[in-house]
């Protein structure tokens, strides 16, 4: 019998039960909650009489719509100027603190963006499967857990049963061997896989990065890259277990301790796929052959290399990726054949749940040390991911480094990613921006978006346009 | 979710066909983050003479004296009868939460688009589909006599009129069974709750450190 991938094994460990139509009832470890997409859920709780069925198994923190400006934050929920806001924001509170639910609150230091926020705490381990009602909680799969994006119904379900009605994935893995360069990152792997695979590339299955370069990935490269096996079409993204993970998980709040920590590392070691593991499909890449990211179009498969250059019309392989390049083109105010760092930027974006962890902000900070965000930016902003991260980045002197240079030093949430508060671009103008989703309009009505890694974000920031920090 | 099996209310007649979703709520209700308390929207536009926003206290605003709700008549009606392809346009499932909050338990009518059919039997409204000419006789019925009753059996199939005739009604055999025992998609995994317990025990044995409460 052939041998199991690490998903088949997490999968086979949260069976509660198969159904006779090929669906299965699979436990769930831990839901994170944030404001946006938990109130119907909460309120169909109530409408139906229903209690949580494990309290302890729920993580709240309000992301989306905090302000990340530290004056509007000083007045809490009733300081956020945005009407819609500040009622999803109080929803939740009123919601954690109504059923008992830990809540990381706007006044929390270890209030952040959801994504970061779970790993951070121990509350997503090795092991678990975990859920939230947002696409990029694949990210917690970074730890060799089975994390995925769900519906609000879905988060009821799940807050009512601690279960979800499920349908088995197929296996991909994403072998990625030999020796990354000098600066590139895991944000970089994956922008160059989905460049590979496209957007669909992964649609109907769990994505195992594999292969020597990840064994050798921090878990701040390994969390970017899972966060986006949604933009390769993946509802999941995961690594194996290994020491990288256990020294990570090791002493975090919630994780295990003393005795237990033993039993667990005895039990997660099993967390990888079996040599002899057959997977759906394989792809291949050659970790030496991947340079600095840059996405050029609105989708995150519109990629190239820093020193590529916008793709021609000719370079599309269909009739329906011609009429996408033309469009993007015109959106993007971008012409066949520019080269890449003869892009202008207007502004800088640091943070997302992608790449908003101390490392992102570590690598970022290096580049920006001693020098000053170019005169033709108007705006350049970091954004921690957490009250911890951005703690910790003080106490390592990085926010001097940021400010001194030029750029906006905030407080923790989702920010400029999905401008649902008050960080947007505005029409027409270009941004270097860490976060995951380059779609039209995502960071402000007709923004420009171009995804990169931290350090080629703070070289963009003050060189004005693209740059290859490997030089730079 | 409520279960519903014998049901009888008054009834009140919508007489236009194609009443689609954005009618039966608008738009600019859907940043509620509630799916309860949309019953003061539900037909918004054609309920009162002004427009309708969003946490706007609804008490005091002008109704429209011809729209069917505001009739005294049909006050407190629980049965709707509707048109031909009722429930068309967005998939927003706001729109049983709506008919659902303002009181409805069934809705009668020859044709319903189908998510929103689908959405009725998550929110324990049952949608009802009768032949045309049916539809068309209760419609009749009802303007003719004030204070109009249907009992609505679902175990039975059956609706029952004042005059004591019956009409029978098809419904899917296992929507009946999750209406009738007031069975959502979570009700029917709670049916399963025992399994869920049993799988907890195990995993607490084996796996303790994912039931610790956390820091
Ligand atoms: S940072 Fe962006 S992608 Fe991540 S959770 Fe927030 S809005 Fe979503």
């Amino acid at each position: 019998m052939a041998g199991k991938t690490l998903y088949d094994k997490l999968w086979e460990q949260h069976v509660v039960k198969e159904r006779d139509d090929g669906t299965a009832l699979i436990y769930i470890d831990r839901q994170l909650l944030h404001e946006v997409t938990s109130p119907q859920a909460f309120e169909g709780l109530r409408i139906a009489g229903r209690q949580p069925w494990r309290l302890t198994a729920n993580l709240a923190t309000p992301d989306h719509n905090v302000s990340t400006d530290a004056s509007e934050r000083a007045g809490g929920i009733d300081g956020i100027q945005d009407p819609v806001s500040r009622i999803q924001v109080k929803t939740l509170d009123d919601n954690c603190n109504a059923f008992g639910i830990t809540q990381f609150d706007m006044k929390d230091k270890r209030q952040g963006i959801v994504h970061v926020v779970g790993p951070e705490q121990g509350a997503t381990l090795p092991g678990m499967t975990i859920v939230c009602g947002d696409s990029h909680t694949a990210t917690h799969g970074a730890v060799a857990a089975l994390a995925h994006g769900i519906g609000t119904s879905e988060v009821e379900h799940v807050l009512a049963t601690q279960c979800l009605i499920q349908r088995k994935m197929k296996n991909l893995l994403i072998k990625v061997d030999g020796e990354l360069g000098p600066a590139i990152t895991g944000k970089d792997v994956v922008l160059h896989v989905t460049g590979v695979i496209g957007t669909a590339g992964g649609t109907g299955y769990a994505m195992e990065f594999g292969g020597s370069a990840i064994r050798s990935m921090s878990m701040e490269g390994r969390m970017s890259m899972c966060n986006m096996a949604i933009e390769a079409g993946a509802r999941v993204g995961m690594v194996a277990f290994d020491d990288i993970t256990a020294e990570y998980v090791k002493g975090r709040p919630f994780a295990p301790k003393d005795d237990q920590w033993d039993m667990a590392v005895a039990a997660w070691k099993e967390l990888v796929s079996d040599e002899d593991a057959v997977f759906d499909k394989v792809v291949e890449i050659k970790a030496e052959e991947i340079k600095p990211q840059v996405t050029w179009g609105t989708s995150p498969e519109m990629v190239t290399t820093i020193d590529g250059t916008v793709p021609a019309l000719e370079d599309a392989k269909d009739d329906v990726e011609r009429s996408a390049f033309t469009r993007a083109y015109e959106y993007m105010g971008l012409t066949a054949g520019q080269k890449i760092t003869d892009i202008q930027l207007d502004r800088v974006f640091i943070g997302s749940c992608t790449n908003s962890r101390i490392e992102d902000l570590r690598q970022a900070a290096e580049v920006a040390k001693g020098r000053k965000v170019a005169g033709t930016i108007k705006q350049a902003m970091v954004v921690p991911g957490s009250g911890l991260v951005k703690e910790q980045a003080e106490s390592e002197g990085l926010d001097k480094i940021f400010l001194e240079a030029g750029f906006e030093w905030r407080e923790p949430g989702c920010s400029m990613c999905l401008a649902m508060n008050a960080d947007k671009l505005g029409a027409g103008e270009h941004c270097a921006s860490t976060s995951n989703r380059n779609f039209e309009g995502r960071q402000g009505y007709g923004g420009r978006t171009h995804l990169v890694s931290p350090a080629m974000a703070a070289a963009a920031a003050i060189a004005g346009h693209f740059v290859d920090v490997r030089e730079f | 979710m409520r279960a519903f099996t014998v049901h009888t209310g008054v009834v009140a007649p919508m007489d236009r066909p194609n009443i689609d979703t954005d009618m039966i709520i608008p738009k600019q209700f859907l940043k509620s983050i509630k799916r309860s308390g949309f019953g003061p929207n539900l037909f918004d536009e054609l309920r009162y003479l002004d427009e309708g926003k969003p946490d706007a206290d609804n008490s005091g605003r002008p109704l429209n004296p011809d729209f069917v709700l505001n009739q005294p008549r049909y006050a407190g009606a629980s049965v709707l009868l509707a048109r031909e392809n009722f429930g068309c346009g967005s998939s927003r499932e706001h729109a049983p939460w709506a008919l659902e909050d303002f009181g409805f338990r069934a809705v009668i009518a020859p044709s319903f688009a189908d998510i929103f059919f689908n959405n009725c039997f998550k929110n324990g409204l049952l949608p009802i589909i009768l032949p045309e000419s049916v539809v068309d006789g209760l419609f009749k019925a009802v303007e003719s006599s004030e204070g109009y009753q249907l009992t609505v059996d679902l175990d039975k199939q059956v609706i029952l009129t004042p005059d004591g005739q019956d009409i029978a009604f098809d419904v899917d055999p296992f929507r009946k069974h999750c209406l009738l025992n007031g069975l959502d998609d979570i009700g029917l995994t709670l049916q399963d709750a025992d399994d869920i317990r049993a799988y907890e025990e195990k995993r607490q044995q084996s796996a303790p450190w994912l039931f610790n409460a956390g820091a």
